[in-house]
């Protein structure tokens, strides 16, 4: 694992906007017919439904279903942690089995969120493909895991803690914190 | 610490009953019970959870359904599940309670889920039991139902999410009900304004109105605009003496029927706890019409059983 030791503020984040509109260009051209997105809650959720509208022509032509995924039931540091106060239902409302799946993530770090997610993915069914797309990669992985498309790469000191948000408008921005406790996902 | 059932950062540690829990717990287990719902309509209705965890059911009272909903909600989990059935078993050879449990404390059980016919029971093993360990109460004597109560607000809050708005009427012997007990401290911490009981006077326990409800002796006054309606079950044998005539004269005072349903509001829900006496309580047309979510209760009873299971296993400090 190679924490890069770079710290950064707020004002040197990329604009959260812009990213989207790169991941949309990134990802169209795998718009086949049976795909289907699954956006991992919160920040994966969000990316989605932006894509859905961003990518509406590919989308409506294909056919192409979604859902999405709260990860909470699967995560490793359950035994640490206990489960999450705040959890939503995961919601896949196609059938699984043999479907290229599209899995989105706001930020790519360890790589445990996506074996969550994959893990869960699989008791729906037996997907034909999963592809990771991201964000943003901010570095760190602790897994053999990577995001095949991301939208930039930004390393970042594992010192800071890095969200999507959503804004009241729908929108999306990038916010750096103190990373305040161990918890790395 | 006063409230053997949190710990110190207000975590849920133990579930005995509804009473003393704040309104922030409850609503943290109805929404994660939100979450186990879609689980049981999987291809696998699994999630790893409390893999490698224990859990044992301790029954020293019957309970087909109880002990069955607990079991496929740990088993849903990943748990390792042993029931016991202690009124068969050790418990008629002469040994404690708490001797049962430092047993399967020594097997390395991780979670206990306790039903017994005396009130207490399930406190009295949260105090024995060392701090990684978890109890859950499955029903205690007249006392508390806690899961029960639970699954009852999560009923309601699937059919009528306007909890603020809504009149609910419980219905038949309270007295013994520890289901009764539970409902009612479940749904005023959550804001239900209008909670009605519907009961012979010999079948209400002392000074009721404390509990925050409105009493009824006439069901059909009881029964008008309700929201909910909740029966409980005549519970024969819980009955010492005579407090009723009969069934059938109960069934013609306080049993539900079509026509006293029509006195509620038009949408109104009809919950039962089961088992059901039919013809005593409540009339078959109504338990099988389509104004009844008894069925739904006992699926979301699962769910409820498996939101407090994941809420009580995890590792200490959950919050976020």
């Amino acid at each position: 694992m190679t924490d890069a030791n770079n710290t950064l503020d707020n004002s040197q984040l990329p604009d959260a906007e812009q990213l989207l509109h790169i991941l949309a260009t990134k990802l169209k051209p795998l718009l086949k017919p049976n795909t289907a997105l699954v956006g991992i809650h919160s920040g994966g959720v969000w990316i989605m439904q932006r894509l859905l509208v961003l990518l509406d022509d590919v989308i409506q032509l294909h056919q192409i279903e979604h859902g999405t995924l709260d990860v909470s039931f699967y995560r490793d540091d359950y035994t640490q942690r206990g489960l999450k106060a705040e959890n939503r239902p995961s919601q896949i409302p196609f059938d699984v089995e043999n479907k290229h799946i599209i899995l989105i993530d706001d930020v790519f770090y360890t790589g445990r969120t996506t074996r969550a997610a994959m893990n869960e993915l699989f008791d729906y069914g037996r997907p034909a493909s999963i592809t990771l797309i991201a964000l943003i990669n901010r570095g760190g992985r602790e897994l053999p895991i990577a995001p095949q498309i991301i939208a930039a790469d930004l390393p970042l000191d594992i010192s800071q803690r890095l969200q999507l948000t959503q804004l009241a408008n729908g929108s999306l921005a990038l916010d750096l914190t103190p990373q305040h406790n161990s918890a790395r996902q | 610490m006063n409230n053997p059932q949190l710990d110190t950062d207000g975590q849920l540690r133990h579930l005995l009953s509804i009473e003393g829990l704040p309104k922030r717990i409850l609503n943290q287990i109805l929404d994660t019970a939100e979450s186990f719902v879609g689980v049981a309509e999987r291809e696998v209705k699994k999630v790893p959870l409390l893999r490698g965890k224990t859990v044992c059911n301790l029954f020293f009272e019957n309970s087909t359904r109880t002990r069955t909903t607990f079991e496929i909600a740990a088993k849903r989990l990943s748990a390792d599940v042993i029931s016991l059935n202690v009124s068969t078993s050790s418990q008629s050879k002469g040994e404690t309670i708490l001797d049962t449990v430092d047993n399967l404390i020594a097997m390395h059980a991780d979670m206990f889920v306790v039903r017994h016919a005396q009130s207490g029971a399930a406190h009295l093993i949260a105090k024995h039991v060392p701090p990684h360990i978890h109890v859950i109460n499955a029903g205690d004597g007249r006392h508390s139902h806690p899961t029960q109560g639970l699954l009852d607000v999560f009923t309601i809050r699937k059919y009528k999410p306007e909890l603020h708005n809504l009149r609910v009427a419980i219905v038949g012997d309270v007295l013994h009900s520890r289901v009764a007990r539970s409902e009612i401290h479940a749904l005023t911490t959550l804001g239900v304004p209008e909670v009605r009981v519907i009961a012979p006077k010999t079948l209400l326990p002392a000074q009721v109105e404390k509990l925050g409800v409105h009493v009824y002796h006439d069901m059909d006054a009881g029964l008008k605009d309700v929201d909910v309606i909740m029966m409980l079950r005549l519970q024969n044998e819980r009955m010492n003496g005579a407090m009723l005539p009969s069934s059938e004269e109960y069934f013609k005072t306080y049993g539900l029927t079509q026509e006293r349903l029509a006195l509620a509001k038009p949408d109104a829900i009809v919950m039962h706890p089961g088992p059901m006496n039919r013809g005593v309580e409540i009339d078959s047309t109504v338990a099988d019409g389509k104004q009844s979510v008894i069925l739904p209760q006992v699926t979301y009873g699962i769910a409820i059983r498996m939101a407090v299971m994941a809420i009580l296993g995890g590792g200490a400090g959950a919050t976020l």
